[in-house]
């Protein structure tokens, strides 16, 4: 499973960069989409994957009996998936406003400001 | 105690909150602002005084303690830098009363800017690597906000290099810090030092630190990384563009300081000769820049790029005597670097223009504004006895001790062209012929009123007293570079007070 | 033009997405659920009706500027840290009172809810105000 995983975050990293390679702006911001996602598969793989064991404390207990999951991850990858929902959707108006007032087609007659 | 360390989260936060509440009025807005940044401006010079005299403070948000909880720790670095961050704030806020249109004003320019403090100050508080991506991630939103509010068509260009090429950076980052938490099983920062000292996987480590250096040499702009810069930073108004010269580069030197003083110190001789050779470049490349180039603003982009390599020099020396001047450079420079910014400002308010050759002349018009300039750019390019002057000393005579005969050349060589392109300025901007009016087609300004005048020459002359004061008096500014200097390089206490920290 | 199975249905189902989206929220705070996932819901919800009826009719059924509404999150998230603080402890620290409703039984209200209903506000503003500034662009 975790190999799995791994493969698939390699696969996400992949994609994302090739398609934030593209001259068109949608391509960058699907390949942003696919690069964060491939960010929050690494960290919940990274941190190990463990099954079946929730990190509760059984009622009456006071400490933890045996090993469980862990449960830093998932708020990790939560904190991680909200921002990244911010900042792309603020992309998304950015772009969407930028190539309407600028009537440029793709990202590169975006030259303008280059030096 | 513990309220000390959270104030400069707060207010911000709550300046922000009261701004939106009075979306409709600009009045209380500027005014809700002012009070804002000059309470920030305040806690940041009692929390640097407390850690003067007590030394290193933690507080564990939420009451968990460390290393489970969110640790607020600050030691004289942070200090240091929240001190800056919220001088600049309150400079800068109090010039933008003068110089920001009502349509930004409208839109949420006083939110932001206070958003973007609470950020900064967040970013140099937390002793917890998860909590600095989310500062980090608060700043860039609230940067993204202002660099393109207004909407003008080279601002929405430059804003989509900036977000981009910055998003990047984030993502280095996270994939860095998913990696980091996989191998040590903690995010906080004194709890990952203790066991970066006595880690079974040098070579992963090592790994990581280059992960960390592309995240963070992103933000602080360092060759071969700075491209995002010189196409963004001169397109907002000048208020925004002096905010993000100051500080924003800076906070990722901060982050560099921080992690490669405290995590990454297992193989210097490979990360931090590369982080010493970056640098030299990093210097070579802004100045040459700089000297290309004939548009104030540009040229003042090219020269944050060239300064950053001094600073991340500092670094890459790893002597403690290095690394306080790498501190005394960062007081130094975002001081000058945002005063020159202000002042581009006003001159293209007297003449309509940021291009060197459309200026001209403005010595005899304003020479008000030739004084501060004049303060300012002999102390960025190093003539003594300015404050500029010091911190090169400092660092020149430190690699030439440690025989880093290459990279002294080099800061030796910068700082001489760096004088050139001051020189140039001058010249095109100051001295020289005032433009025919005739042939302008820029529109004469009208003239300001005094209260206008007050705010925009005002925090000018502050942060060039600032720096004579530095040049001139600089013993006890190099007393407290020296000093946070030496508790970078023995983390030990810092460790001690973070997770031995009671609330 | 409104389409006239999706105007009806909107009007059906926003009440229940609603409830849906408090019911998250409280749910929230033993289980899985909370103060984004609601928000996401209640924003959705308004989403929905802006599809229906346009923008300027959402604008008028939310009678305030969506920035207040996450300006009043902010507020509420940020009062409810700074009760730990008041307390003397650090900031964001959880303090509970236990409202007695007759009987021996109390409700145990604290912090980390109205912390919760702060981000709840926070991310229906903030969704809104994007949304709402991309519909207008169109």
């Amino acid at each position: 499973m975790n190999t799995l995983i791994a493969v698939l975050v390699g696969v996400l990293f992949g994609a994302g960069i090739f398609l934030m390679m593209s001259r068109t702006p949608v391509k960058l911001i699907i390949g942003l989409v696919f690069l964060s996602n491939a960010i929050n598969l690494l960290i919940f793989d990274a941190a190990g994957l463990t099954r079946g064991i929730p990190p509760i404390i059984a009622t009456g207990a006071e400490t933890m009996a045996g090993s469980s999951a862990d449960p830093l991850p998932q708020a990790l990858i939560l904190t991680a998936i909200v921002i990244s929902f911010g900042v792309l959707a603020f992309a998304l108006v950015l772009f969407n406003r930028t190539f309407k007032s600028l009537t440029a087609r793709d990202l590169n007659e975006l030259k303008a400001t280059d030096t | 105690m513990n309220t000390l360390l959270v104030l400069p989260i707060l207010i911000p936060l709550a300046t922000a909150i009261a701004c939106l509440m009075a979306w409709r009025s600009r009045t209380i807005q500027r005014i809700i602002g002012v009070i804002g940044a000059a309470g920030l401006l305040t806690t940041a010079l009692i929390l640097l005084a407390t850690v003067w005299r007590q030394g290193i403070i933690a507080t564990q948000l939420g009451n968990w303690p460390a290393p489970f909880g969110i640790t607020l720790a600050a030691d004289l670095l942070s200090a240091i830098m929240t001190v800056l961050g919220s001088l600049m704030g309150f400079t800068v806020m109090v010039y933008s009363l003068g110089s920001i249109d009502r349509r930004r004003e409208a839109y949420g320019y006083y939110p932001f800017f206070h958003l973007l403090l609470m950020g900064v100050s967040g970013v140099f508080l937390t002793g917890d690597l998860f909590n600095l991506y989310v500062w980090f991630e608060v700043m860039l939103m609230s940067s993204f906000v202002l660099l393109a509010l207004g909407g003008e068509k080279a601002q929405l260009e430059g804003a989509i290099k900036y977000v981009t090429l910055n998003l990047i950076s984030s993502a280095f980052f996270l994939t860095a810090l998913g990696i980091l938490y996989g191998m040590a099983g903690t995010l906080n920062m004194a709890d990952l030092a203790q066991l970066a000292k006595a880690t079974k996987y040098p070579g992963v480590a090592t790994t990581l630190s280059m992960l960390f250096l592309v995240a963070f040499g992103i933000k602080s702009a360092i060759f071969p990384l700075f491209f995002w810069l010189p196409a963004s930073y001169h397109t907002p108004p000048v208020p925004v563009s002096a905010i993000f010269a100051g500080l924003l580069t800076k906070v990722g030197v901060y982050t560099l300081l921080r992690v490669f003083t405290l995590l990454f110190i297992q193989n210097p001789g490979y990360t931090h000769n590369l982080i010493l050779a970056m640098a030299g470049v990093t210097m070579l490349t802004g100045v040459l820049g700089a000297m290309s180039h004939n548009e104030f603003r540009r040229i003042l982009s090219f020269h944050i790029i060239s300064q950053v390599g001094y600073m991340v020099m500092g670094l890459g020396l790893f002597t403690p005597l290095a690394l306080a001047g790498s501190i005394f450079y960062i007081i130094h420079h975002i001081i000058v670097k945002t005063n020159l910014f202000l002042v581009s400002g006003v001159a293209h308010r007297l003449q309509g223009s940021f291009d060197l050759e459309k200026l001209g002349g403005l010595s005899l018009k304003a020479p008000a504004l030739t004084v501060v300039f004049v303060i300012s750019a002999f102390s960025l390019a190093g003539i003594p006895p300015l404050s500029g002057f010091w911190a090169k000393y400092i660092l020149v005579l430190n690699s030439l001790q440690i025989e880093s005969y290459p990279i002294a050349a080099t800061a030796l060589v910068v700082s001489l062209l760096t004088l050139f392109s001051m020189a140039k300025i001058w010249a095109g901007a100051f001295w020289g012929e005032p433009p025919d009016s005739s042939t302008s087609t820029v529109a004469p300004p009208s003239a300001p009123n005094l209260f206008t005048k007050a705010v925009l020459y005002g925090p000018m002359f502050l942060l060039a007293g600032l720096t004579l004061t530095i040049g001139l008096m600089t013993e006890p500014f190099m007393a407290l570079a020296v000093r946070a200097a030496d508790q970078l390089m023995d983390p030990a206490p810092y460790i001690q007070a973070v997770l031995e920290s009671r609330p | 033009m409104q389409p006239v199975i999706l105007t009806t249905a909107t009007r059906y189902l926003m009440p229940m997405l609603l409830l849906l989206s408090a019911f998250l929220l409280f749910r929230g705070h033993n289980l899985p659920g909370g103060g984004f996932i609601g928000g996401l819901v209640a924003a959705g919800t308004f989403i929905l009706h802006n599809f229906a009826f346009g923008v300027q009719e959402t604008r008028k059924l939310l009678r305030v500027n969506p920035l207040m509404i996450t300006a009043t999150g902010l507020l509420i998230a940020m009062g409810s840290g700074v009760v730990g603080l008041l307390t003397g402890k650090p900031f964001l620290t959880g303090q509970w009172i236990t409202l007695p409703l007759g009987k021996g039984e109390g409700l145990h209200i604290g912090t980390p809810v109205t912390f919760d209903i702060g981000v709840y506000l926070v991310v229906i503003g903030a969704t809104l105000t994007i949304i709402l500034a991309l519909a207008e662009g169109e």
